[in-house]
């Protein structure tokens, strides 16, 4: 005999759920509290747009353009020349000892090599170590080569960078929509990751099975509440970054609202799929931080996706994350609609029926 | 015990292994309905396997199991509607009170939320639970955790009722007022089945199965394997019981002896003939001064004799 599926349970496990949230301040409080410190914290600490790397210039020519050519470098403002070195290898020993993270070595040939220009006319020591750095020193490769009015036309770049949607390049903009995707994707699956293993633990899960409660009941009831947790937790981080970081939101708020949801339901299953899986709290947990590193790091958030090899490409468009940053940075930041966003919405939807599927197939109401 | 239509339970050959080692061997049970049926054995005795697999929580490695009709585990979520079980740890929910851990399980069982607010009423009035209704159930003492755990159990009205252990961590006063509400509930035609490892409280069940090491070892009615026990008990008291207990085992006629206190008490075999006698005889001979005295068996003998020659510890 198959009882049918039931709404009274599954309002029943909510309900419960609610109340162990309302008992559990310190759990309570994270609801709010993740979002407000993380997207405050991070808000204002993460720069991207690199300024003000401490430099130092060894110029051995001596001459009119060496002294333009560090000017130059200077009126970037991505270096702040702060040393001076008689040598390469004084200008080394700066790099090595950490006291300057680029270093412009001018040639004491620098009037021949702009001349001939068979060889590159000066040199750029970069600390490798940190990618963001290497990065920002490379944009000084493109500046042109002194000499002003003479051959300025010739020498300027071919390309000039324009920052769409973010034309001010201000890292508040792009980093709020990140955050709110890396704070559900920890908060929403470890929210549920601990919800079944929690009453294996306590010692529930003995009688709870001894009811006619289904699998599928007990799984949809354990997410319904914290739905509504994760839409709290978006409205503040983005309601954060519109008053705080003037987050322009160009989409519509209610499209954006219903593609989130499937990004909600994905991680949230996710979790109690890990929560079916481990036998303590502590496995939930170790579980939740392995699925949280390499959604931050491949989805898009740390590093661009392009960037990455192919096969680390289709891994990451597994991840719930990956889908999930398209989509925010797609309404908010370029005004897409949900038709638009609809490719990166399936993929969710399809990661929640499996998850949900596979939780409840493994959930089975007996001890061995 | 009755004939076995009438009974609730029937299991024939029921065998649980973990692994290597077997909880529950080869058990052939009969529970009659409507009557307060008691597992009676020491930790480990398997009460708790078989009582998990008769609730369809484990599957049997071995033999079959009849619960109220149904075979078990293959019809476990039928039997989940009539069947109440209280774990033997606390397994309500302790950051709920205790009304909304009363709520939750009347909706889980789909009881109408009319009926489920009258009938949890009642039950904490009949529990004397009402003043405490908006109280954690965390914070409840060991008495009143059990009272509260046996009202969640009977909420939907199961016909049959298992209870884990349900008294271990309470105190006498409770425990009394325990017994009396599972009587009530036999007497209005529940069957109840409770394991313990308390012989005053194995001798109040009207049917008694005794399991040692996943074995039954005995079955019967309590007075019935009281007056079954074919051994004569003595009791012997002495200055010296360690010397006389020592003594005693090595007299053939003494199948076993056991200190209680100051007394020591001894199974002897039926064919000698005036024990108390032949005893304080054999004892003096030895220089061992001791009183001795026919007693009245205990439930505790019938345990003992039943578990004879295995090879036991305590």
């Amino acid at each position: 005999m198959t009882a049918r599926f039931s709404l009274r349970r599954v309002g029943a496990v909510a309900r419960k759920e609610l109340l162990h949230l309302r008992r559990d301040r310190l759990t309570g409080g994270m609801i709010a509290g993740i979002p407000l410190m993380m997207t405050l914290m991070f808000g204002y600490a993460i720069n991207q747009d690199i300024r003000h790397l401490r430099a130092g210039v060894a110029d051995l020519s001596g001459t009119q353009r060496g002294r333009w050519l560090a000017a130059d470098a200077q009126a970037t403002q991505v270096v702040d020349l702060v040393h001076r070195a008689g040598s390469a290898r004084e200008l080394e020993s700066l790099l090595v000892r950490g006291e300057i993270s680029v270093g412009l070595l001018i040639p004491a040939d620098l009037e021949q090599r702009l001349v001939r220009r068979d060889r590159p006319a000066a040199q750029l020591l970069v600390d490798g170590g940190d990618p963001i750095v290497l990065g920002a020193a490379r944009a000084l490769t493109q500046l042109p080569a002194p000499g002003r009015a003479t051959r300025a036309a010739a020498l300027s770049p071919l390309f000039e960078v324009r920052a769409f949607y973010n034309p001010e390049r201000r890292s508040a903009v792009h980093i709020v929509p990140g955050i709110c995707g890396v704070i559900l994707a920890l908060t929403m699956v470890l929210f549920t990751a601990i919800a079944i293993v929690r009453e294996r633990e306590r010692g529930n899960l003995e009688l709870l099975i001894t009811t006619p409660v289904q699998s599928a009941e007990l799984m949809i009831g354990k997410i319904l509440p914290y739905v509504a947790i994760g839409y709290v937790q978006i409205s503040l981080i983005l309601g954060l970054g519109v008053l705080l970081f003037d987050l322009p939101i160009r989409g519509s708020l209610s499209h954006l609202y219903l593609a989130s949801g499937a990004f909600v339901v994905a991680s949230l299953s996710l979790g109690l799929l890990f929560s079916t899986i481990a036998e303590s709290q502590f496995q939930a947990f170790q579980l939740t931080f392995t699925s949280f590193l390499p959604q931050i790091m491949l989805s898009g958030y740390m590093f661009p996706f392009d960037g990455m090899p192919r096969p680390a490409q289709w891994l990451a468009e597994l991840f719930p994350l990956t889908h999930f940053l398209r989509i925010v940075r797609g309404i908010v930041l370029r005004g897409a609609t949900l038709s638009d966003v609809s490719g990166e919405v399936w993929p969710l939807a399809l990661f929640f029926c499996a998850t949900l599927t596979l939780a409840s197939l493994r959930f089975r109401k007996r001890l061995d | 015990m009755p004939a076995s239509n009438d009974a609730a339970i029937v299991t024939r050959g029921l065998t649980r292994r973990f692994g290597e080692r077997v909880a529950v061997d080869h058990l052939d049970l009969t529970i009659p309905r409507a009557r307060v049926s008691g597992f009676l054995g020491p930790n480990g005795s398997g009460k708790s396997t078989t009582m998990r697999m008769l609730c369809g929580l484990l599957t049997p490695s071995e033999g079959e199991a009849s619960v109220l009709g149904l075979a078990m585990p293959r019809d476990a979520e039928t039997l989940r509607r009539r069947l109440g079980y209280m774990t033997q740890r606390f397994s309500l929910y302790e950051d709920l009170t205790v009304r909304e851990n009363l709520e939750f399980l009347a909706a889980v069982h789909d009881l109408p939320r009319a009926a489920a607010r009258a009938r949890i009423d009642a039950l904490l009035e009949e529990f004397t639970m009402t003043k405490r209704a908006s109280q954690l159930a965390g914070t409840l003492s060991g008495g009143q955790r059990q009272r509260l755990a046996l009202a969640g159990a009977i909420l939907h009205e199961p016909e049959l009722l298992v209870l884990d252990e349900p008294t271990s961590a309470v105190d006498p006063q409770s425990r009394r007022d325990f017994w009396e509400a599972l009587f009530d509930l036999a007497e209005r035609g529940v069957t109840i089945l409770v394991s313990t490892h308390f012989m005053d409280e194995a001798e109040r069940c009207h049917e008694l199965a005794i399991l040692d090491r996943g074995r039954l070892v005995a079955a019967g009615a309590p007075r019935q394997l009281l007056a079954d026990l074919p051994d004569r008990v003595v009791e012997i008291e002495s200055d010296e019981p360690r010397a006389a207990r020592a003594q005693l085992e090595r007299e053939p006629a003494v199948r076993s002896a056991a200190q209680l206190g100051a007394r020591l008490r001894a199974l002897v075999d039926p064919a000698l003939a005036d024990p108390a006698r032949a005893l304080e005889a054999a004892l003096r001979a030895h220089g061992v001064t001791a009183r001795a005295q026919l007693a009245a068996p205990s439930l505790e003998d019938v345990f003992v004799a039943a578990t004879r020659g295995r090879g036991h510890e305590s």
